[in-house]
């Protein structure tokens, strides 16, 4: 049986690095797509997603299992993520003015894993690009607060207690951010959500 | 229930995370307000299109880097770790402590010990008394210079003689 995490985080804080290896293997991967659709990077989402395992590694010692891991992991990652956002907003804004208005410099960083299946010809293929695109964009032009509560809501599927706990709000102040971020999305993507909302 | 309410329960709603009774009320006011009915689906289909967002994978190196900057940590003892023995010096101490153990509760093999310090007690208390006998420290410390002279006027007579 597999092993909670409180219980892999409770036998690395008694001295046992394969409880640390397993922890890493459990989520690496969700928390570089988290932090990958934070700050929109990917090279600085690995960076950030070492970051929180470090700190997590260094607060062994120190851990008490008050919360669920999730809670404390993402807790990190988001203040890790916010921080970074915030000190590089203004590098990104030059960027963003600079730069050509086709290019899109994370356009290879996403690999759907059964695109082939998906889409049998280009046409559709390019299709289905432009609507990730959107979609990407849409999260981007959220405010940080209300696209870490989408992405944790949406992707990590996470409580509303636990995520309000890591954005440190009240649940019912989250419900309201969420209900914020949906309805920027909704418009920001009116015409995929006609779409969508015929079929 | 009013068209405010809803603003917070609708994304619980989609989810399906409402209990029961809050979900029979808002299907209720759902029924009768097709505006909301409509921020509804048009939300379903917001969640529908986050679900098509692809995943990406960490790099292979992800994890090597991850286990090298863990590596590079320094090893830090609790508080209580530097009290801790290591195998050999407990021995050691243990051995000690046997051994402090085994003199202490040792018979007395000489038991005329006892009598010879009662002996010696007045000849302590003597030393005391003259180590810290005032009038005695107004003498002049003795001089080995003083001696020289009084040894050449001797060996002056033995040579006379």
């Amino acid at each position: 049986m597999a092993r909670s995490d409180v219980q892999l985080m409770l036998d690395v804080k008694a001295g046992d690095e394969q409880s640390f290896e397993l922890l890493l293997h459990r989520y690496r991967s969700p928390l570089v797509n988290f932090l990958y659709r934070m700050v929109r990077n990917r090279e600085q989402a690995e960076d950030l997603a070492q970051e929180v395992f470090l700190r997590v590694y260094r607060a062994r010692a120190e851990y008490v299992p008050s919360a669920k891991f999730t809670t404390w992991l993402f807790r990190i990652a988001t203040n890790l993520a916010l921080n970074s956002v915030r000190d590089t907003r203004h590098q990104r804004m030059e960027i963003s003015l600079d730069a050509p208005l086709t290019a899109d410099s994370e356009e290879g960083d996403e690999r759907p894993l059964d695109a082939a299946d998906q889409h049998p010809n280009i046409e559709q293929h390019l299709v289905a690009q432009a609507r990730s695109k959107m979609i990407r964009h849409a999260i981007e032009k959220l405010p940080e607060k209300q696209r870490a509560a989408v992405l944790l809501h949406k992707y990590q599927e996470l409580d509303y207690n636990e995520i309000a706990k890591i954005l440190e709000c009240s649940e019912s102040a989250l419900k309201s951010l969420l209900f914020r971020a949906y309805e920027a999305l909704r418009v920001e993507l009116a015409p995929l959500v006609a779409q969508q909302a015929k079929q | 229930m009013s068209c405010g309410r809803m603003e917070n329960r609708i994304l619980s709603y989609v989810d399906g995370r409402l209990k029961e009774s809050e979900r029979l009320e808002v299907e209720k006011h759902l029924a009768s307000c097709p505006a909301c009915e409509l921020r509804v689906n048009e939300f379903r289909a917001v969640s529908g299109l986050l679900d098509e967002l692809a995943v990406i994978a960490p790099s292979p190196a992800f994890d090597v880097r991850v286990r090298a900057l863990v590596a590079a940590e320094p090893v830090k003892q609790s508080w209580w770790a530097q009290f801790a023995l290591s195998p050999r010096v407990a021995m050691a101490g243990a051995l000690l402590a046997l051994c402090v153990l085994w003199v202490g509760l040792r018979p007395s093999v000489n038991p005329a010990t006892e009598a010879e310090i009662n002996q010696n007690m007045p000849v302590l208390e003597n030393y005391d008394v003259l180590s810290n006998f005032e009038p005695l420290t107004d003498l002049p410390a003795p001089v080995a210079a003083d001696e020289q002279p009084q040894q050449d006027d001797a060996n002056q007579t033995n040579q006379q003689m």
